[in-house]
């Protein structure tokens, strides 16, 4: 116990060992999240980066256990402040979604009730959870609605979710997640669906939050570019594992596992010369229901050798906070 | 034949050229005053020439995918041109069916564009029968094309869509596109939904096809880095006009209308020592229904000045084959930077 207390002293989250399979039906099952660890510090904004099924968002969810209990195994240890949230009955589990921490989705339609106005969701969200007057609801919700740049934030708080554009129906969104004072916000991909010039304005408005109300925030994206403007540390996600970890730096400038130099090399920027192909991962990501055995990625990987398609690499430590999953990651450094 | 094309330069005739391009869908009742147009397109030019790709990026309701459905002729204009290799589309020279084999289309959902019914072979072999080849030769023709889009036919040809992930769906698609023998091709985000690292295989793939087919591309993408990668030319679309067109390393490197400014330096960064202290534009794209007066960039422009509330500023060429709708690129228009910083901008 005292341990714990020690290792949460400036810990928001922690999670260890974490195993999401999710039941099909037959006698498979789909290994969604394989042994993923993770410690994101107070204030810190962690990024998950991953392709479709790495297992990014199963992780983001199972910290306010949304995966349904129905069809999925979670296994693992995942504390948040010091909570165990696995261990949490249903009043504190209502308690902690939305107080402790909250969460934005790619598509605001998850989060907003269609039928409801949605100044009257936040406020009815405050006073659910702060115990205070409709009036004081509504000055907050108010409040968050400038905070968020909504224009004439008055009358925006008796639209309708219909009546908002996409970037206004975002912005409620996050309005609505930090109403009630959360110390822990994760964010699935929430500016995907949006245009360019209005991603860029939501992920500074979230910046500028993080900020100033010193949220710590782990943000999952597919988009390179997107965690470099947001993050402090990234996290690459391959077949539900973290196969490199590190400060943004690190990560980005010298990237150690063959999957992240991959990914690197094959963003398309810059003019092409004649004849000139962008160098490609060939093959494609490994059947969650049938992951090979060793490394997950060495199908794929053009520096993998018979050890890795026998051994599953372990965490290596190969700078300041940067570690990778490879056996070969003497040979991908500089 | 490309190097005939670039050697007359504009002179050619253009495989495809399109004049006055209009789209207007009426919302609401008129009976209940609540009668509006979305001018979804409102009079764009353009010409493709042969062997070239030419980008098309905006934002959602710029009225991109709008054009790409008007010139497969998937539904008709409110007005405008559509010619085709120097004849009118749907004329006796070029019947609407000889047209829309000439001109294959790519979505960008790949699982909705294919018959869940029908296998990948029976697919690709579906077009050319009805244009009149042999079942036989259609499936031979099928299975050639399947190993050249990087299938092997004897894996894949039984299959069915729901068998095969994103990117090999993907690849069916330019598969059965590619059977037709067309002469362009119409790409409408046709990997915007697919992961990084199969993008890239699928572009790569894209360019060899090309090359060795002979095609001409049309690249839809709200994408700029896949944009800049692929095209020859770019077009910038903003609310229903043309905003800027011109060569990609122009228009993507020293973007004149302040709109294609924005969107460039709204691209996240890949440097996390530079990373984007401001936003270029505030707010949402307007609505395409009440569009604003004059430049309908003007409300969100940061160089806006009286003349472009009131005046629609026309496309301008700038030499080097680059045009550009805004009044502060054209001398004598009134805007007080007009010719000013023209010059100033124009690369040697």
């Amino acid at each position: 116990m005292n341990e714990t207390t020690d290792r949460t002293g400036d810990l928001m989250v922690d999670v260890s060992g974490l195993h999401v399979a999710f039941r099909t039906g037959g006698a498979t099952k789909v290994r969604a999240v394989n042994g993923v660890d993770l410690l994101v510090r107070r204030g810190e904004v962690l990024a998950i980066l991953g392709e479709s099924g790495s297992g990014k968002s199963v992780t983001l969810r199972a910290l306010l256990r949304l995966n349904p209990p129905r069809v999925a195994d979670v296994t693992g240890q995942i504390r948040v402040a010091g909570i165990d949230v696995n261990a949490l009955d249903a009043r504190s589990l209502q308690d902690f979604r939305g107080g402790l921490v909250s969460m934005i989705f790619q598509d605001p339609g998850i989060a907003l009730d269609p039928v409801y106005r949605v100044g009257d969701q936040i406020t009815e969200t405050v006073v659910r959870h702060k115990g205070v007057s409709r009036t004081q609801g509504r000055r907050r919700a108010l409040e968050l609605f400038e905070r968020v740049r909504i224009p004439s934030p008055e009358q925006r708080l008796d639209a309708y979710p219909h009546e908002l554009s996409g970037g206004m129906r975002q912005r409620a969104m996050i309005a609505l997640a930090l109403c009630c004072e959360p110390k822990v916000l994760l964010a699935d991909e929430p500016t995907t669906a949006l245009d360019a010039t209005v991603q860029i304005q939501i992920l500074l408005i979230l910046r500028e939050l993080q900020r100033d109300l010193g949220l710590t925030v782990m943000f999952v994206t597919h988009d390179i570019g997107v965690a470099v403007e947001v993050a402090d540390k990234i996290a690459v996600m391959y077949a539900g594992k973290i196969v490199e970890l590190g400060p943004v730096f690190d990560v980005i400038r010298k990237p150690r596992h063959p999957y992240t130099l991959g990914l690197l090399a094959t963003r398309a920027h810059g003019g092409r010369l004649e004849g000139h192909r962008l160098p490609a991962i060939p093959g494609s990501p490994p059947d969650l229901a049938n992951l090979p055995p060793g490394c997950s990625f060495a199908p794929r990987c053009k520096f993998a050798t018979d050890k890795c398609r026998r051994i599953e690499p372990d965490r290596e430590t190969v700078g300041l906070a940067h570690e990778v999953r490879c056996l070969n990651a003497r040979l991908t450094g500089g | 034949m490309m190097a005939a094309s670039s050697q007359t330069g504009a002179a050619a005739v253009p495989l495809l050229g399109v004049r006055g391009l209009t789209k207007h869908f009426p919302v609401g009742h008129a009976l209940f005053g609540g009668a509006a147009l979305v001018r979804a397109l409102d009079g764009i030019d353009f010409d493709v020439q042969i062997g070239e790709t030419l980008g098309i990026v905006g934002e959602s309701g710029c009225g991109k995918s709008t054009a790409a459905r008007l010139v497969m002729q998937l539904m008709p204009p409110t007005s405008g041109s559509i010619m085709f290799d120097g004849k009118v589309v749907g004329s006796a020279q070029l019947p609407l069916k000889e047209f829309r084999r000439q001109v294959q289309m790519v979505f960008q959902d790949s699982y909705a564009s294919l018959n869940p019914r029908l296998t990948v072979e029976g697919s690709i072999a579906f077009g050319p029968q009805v244009h009149g080849a042999s079942a036989r030769d259609a499936l031979a023709l099928a299975h050639d094309i399947l190993s050249r889009v990087g299938l092997d036919p004897s894996r894949f040809a039984g299959r069915y869509p729901h068998e095969l992930s994103g990117g090999q769906r993907q690849r069916v698609n330019i598969a059965r596109a590619l059977a037709f023998q067309p002469k362009l091709m119409i790409l409408d985000e046709a990997v915007s939904a697919l992961d990084k690292s199969v993008e890239a295989q699928v572009l790569n793939l894209l360019l060899d096809l090309k090359d060795d087919f002979g095609l001409t591309y049309v690249f839809i993408s709200h994408d700029l880095d896949v944009v800049r990668f692929i095209s020859d030319r770019v077009l910038v679309m903003y609310l229903g006009r043309v905003a800027e067109i011109g060569p990609a390393k122009r228009v993507l490197g020293a973007a004149r209308h302040p709109y294609s400014q924005a969107l460039l330096a709204s691209v996240p960064t890949m440097d996390p020592g530079r990373r984007t202290a401001e936003a270029p534009l505030t707010g949402d794209p307007p609505n395409p229904i009440n569009p604003p007066s004059g430049c309908r960039f003007h409300p969100r422009c940061r160089i806006a000045e009286e003349v472009c509330h009131i005046r629609e500023p026309l496309l301008t060429d700038q030499g080097g084959e680059h045009s550009v709708a805004c009044h502060a690129a054209v001398a004598g228009s009134g805007h007080t930077a007009a010719g000013r910083d023209c010059a100033a901008v124009r690369p040697k």
